[in-house]
């Protein structure tokens, strides 16, 4: 059987098909301003890349913050429980998530099979997610793709001292003011988001081995970041954006 | 007419708690009667929610409640508004929004129900928050009335001697208190009448609170947030025990009859803080659509709590401890034990918290009792973080992807 995740994300929307139990396609867009639509687009563009009919999918499962407007899925289940999912089928030994997305952060502590003990979720505030991410790209004129490259040849990490995007934007703005070096500034931006997240993590008390998932697991300067904080080697997939969609076409397959 | 109004739903009916009209009566009547205090030469005391207020029905004064205001204020979700307000007055935003809505509200006389009428006294019990102080200190200066502070020490572990010797002697100041304002001598023969009211009052309440215990639970903890008002407000009068014994009858019936407050009941949960008073329905809808009921809460019953203390033939005696030792004056330690109680009482599969913005000493150690709990009892846990009243600190779908997670794992097993 073919079954289809579909993960609407706050910036961008993922797909992944599952058959048997392997993974046959994935697809990523941009969610723009309309959740619906992007869910419809996902769809149509892995349908064509992966030269599937769409009569032949036998069960869809969406997830991520634009889950219910995906009128066509079967059913919606929360993030949490897809990345945890998505995570066992890239690592079956893993026992936790850490996933940062566009808007949000959690950490995720799983048992053997995969199934969610425990979770936590940053309260509702854009800092230490992707989005806090973009903002600090913009104001620094650097494309958020270098920024992990960038930050890894910091010799003197910047102190971000403010939890909070705007004011945090406000302190990078003087720093470059002050000629700070932009990769020590970027190298200070990834401390500030690792702190944040291993306190949350920390409080949830993280079990070996750890995964990163989610888009800014792609960032090397976040990852290191968060080792360094918590104390733990931590493994990232190349399918880090996609585990919520993969986890969420597993799913599918058991409904 | 074309007669297109919906029929009401039967299932929907059969559900609705039927007293819910007599206590909207017995509501109404009190803030009428509150209102219209000045006409009537009655005296108007202001008083925390945690206050004594029983010397205050013994001297006929109407006690009038801006926290149960406040919580009006939140369901009619004009919190933001006047919290918004009170900013302008100067007042920050990190400040309980029942101090901030009930503040903003009095010079303009704001709120669902024009404003809170004009007090003559005010009242202030520190059990509950250190916020009151500032609070009633700040109404004070405003309205120009007297001001009394009675001050229940901490009580991490039990209760010693030097306490109740400290406490019993203010509730002694605060009867001559009242004395001088209303000019009359306190009748003691009364006072006791009216102790032994508000013991069976709160015994009542705790037997209503119980009835959800059996399976399925013939009312949640969103009903008992709404028929808490008459303990907080009207404790000591027959008011409060004439409704409770007709609500009790009522929740007996309804588990006799098999009527549930949630259609499928499946999982029971227990619920921790303040309501969030402008998202009860959604709340209560959200969880319902997972076949959860929050079968329990740890603060309606906060006012049934410390009963174990006070002595119903001695009540001016033993009203220190009992009005010293209750949920929010009490160590962490002996929180996380309440909670635990509840759970196993009440079978709850699981535990909801509210981290509320505004309530400082109902939050602070939610992380330890959450620890606690996960370890002693090992249920899930789910936190919530929101506002009581100011409705600007509710993030929708953040809340409703952990509360779809938290159901998830409950479900999983």
């Amino acid at each position: 059987m073919i079954t289809l995740g579909i993960d609407v994300g706050s910036i961008t929307a993922k797909a992944a098909l599952v058959k048997d139990g392997k993974l046959l396609s994935t697809a990523v867009i941009i969610t723009g301003y309309n959740a619906r639509n992007a869910g419809e687009s996902v769809f149509g563009k892995i349908l064509s890349e992966a030269g599937i009919e769409r009569s032949e999918i036998g069960g869809i499962v969406a997830t991520g913050y634009g889950r219910n407007s995906v009128t066509f899925a079967g059913k919606s289940i929360t993030e949490i429980t897809c990345h945890a999912a998505g995570a066992h089928f890239l690592n079956p030994a893993v026992r936790s998530v850490i996933d940062i997305g566009g808007q949000d952060s959690k950490a995720i502590v799983m048992d053997e099979a995969g199934k969610v003990r425990d979770f936590a979720m940053n309260d509702k505030c854009a800092a230490g997610t992707g989005r806090f991410l973009e903002v600090m790209a913009r104001a620094l004129e650097v494309d958020i793709n270098d920024f992990g490259k960038m930050s890894l040849e910091a010799d003197n990490p910047a102190r971000i001292s403010s939890l909070c995007t705007v004011f945090a934007e406000s302190e990078v703005i003087s720093l470059i003011a002050k000629g700070e070096k932009r990769k020590n500034i970027i190298a200070g931006i990834h401390e500030s988001i690792g702190s944040r997240v291993a306190a949350m993590a920390g409080r949830l008390g993280l079990t070996s081995p750890v995964m990163m998932t989610g888009g800014v697991a792609k960032n090397i300067g976040v990852v290191k970041a968060l080792e360094g904080k918590t104390g733990k080697p931590i493994e990232v997939s190349e399918m880090a954006q996609l585990t919520g969609a993969i986890g969420a076409a597993l799913i599918a397959m058991t409904l | 007419m074309t007669g297109n109004s919906q029929a009401p739903d039967p299932e929907k009916e059969k559900r609705k708690i039927k007293s819910v009209k007599k206590m909207k009566e017995i509501m109404t009547n009190y803030y009428m009667e509150a209102k219209t205090a000045e006409q009537t030469g009655k005296k108007v005391a202001w008083i925390t929610s945690g206050g004594p207020v029983e010397p205050l029905i013994v001297m006929d004064i109407i006690p009038v409640y801006p926290e149960n205001h406040g919580a009006m204020i939140g369901a009619s979700k004009m919190g933001g508004a006047l919290c918004e307000k009170s900013e302008e007055m100067g007042y920050s935003r990190d400040l309980c929004s029942y101090a901030r809505a009930d503040i903003a509200c009095a010079p303009v006389n704001g709120g669902p129900i024009g404003g809170l009428p004009r007090p003559d006294m005010l009242v202030c019990c520190n059990n509950i928050c250190g916020t009151v102080l500032k609070w009633y200190e700040v109404q004070a200066r405003y309205f120009n009335v007297p001001l009394f502070i009675l001050d229940t020490p901490f009580s991490h572990t039990g209760f010693s001697d030097e306490a109740r010797k400290y406490v019993r002697k203010q509730v002694d100041e605060y009867i001559d208190f009242l004395e001088m304002v209303c000019g009359k001598k306190c009748d003691y023969d009364r006072m006791a009448e009216v102790g032994k009211l508000s013991v069976q009052g709160q015994r009542l309440w705790q037997a209503v609170l119980d009835t959800a215990a059996h399976k399925p639970a013939p009312m949640s903890a969103f009903d008992a947030f709404f028929h808490l008002a008459l303990i907080v407000t009207l404790r000591g009068t027959s008011v409060v025990v004439d409704y409770y014994t007709e609500l009790l009858a009522e929740m007996k019936e309804r588990t006799a009859s098999g009527i549930s407050a949630v259609p499928n009941e499946k999982y029971r949960l227990l619920w921790d803080n303040l309501p969030i008073w402008y998202r009860t329905k959604w709340l209560s809808e959200k969880f319902a659509a997972h076949d959860a009921c929050l079968v329990a809460d740890t603060y309606t019953s906060a006012w049934c709590g410390s009963l174990k203390y006070i002595n119903e033939n001695d009540f001016l005696g033993t009203m220190a401890e009992g009005y010293s030792r209750i949920y929010l004056n009490i160590g962490v330690d002996e929180m996380a034990e309440t909670v635990m109680e509840m759970i196993d009482k009440y079978d709850a599969d699981g535990l909801v918290m509210h981290s509320n913005r505004s309530c400082k000493p109902y939050s602070l150690g939610q992380y330890d009792i959450q620890r606690i709990v996960q370890e002693k009892r090992k249920i899930p846990t789910l936190m919530i973080e929101a506002d009581m009243v100011d409705e600007r600190s509710f993030a929708e779908s953040q809340i409703e992807t952990r509360i779809d997670a938290f159901m998830e794992v409950l479900k999983a097993g």
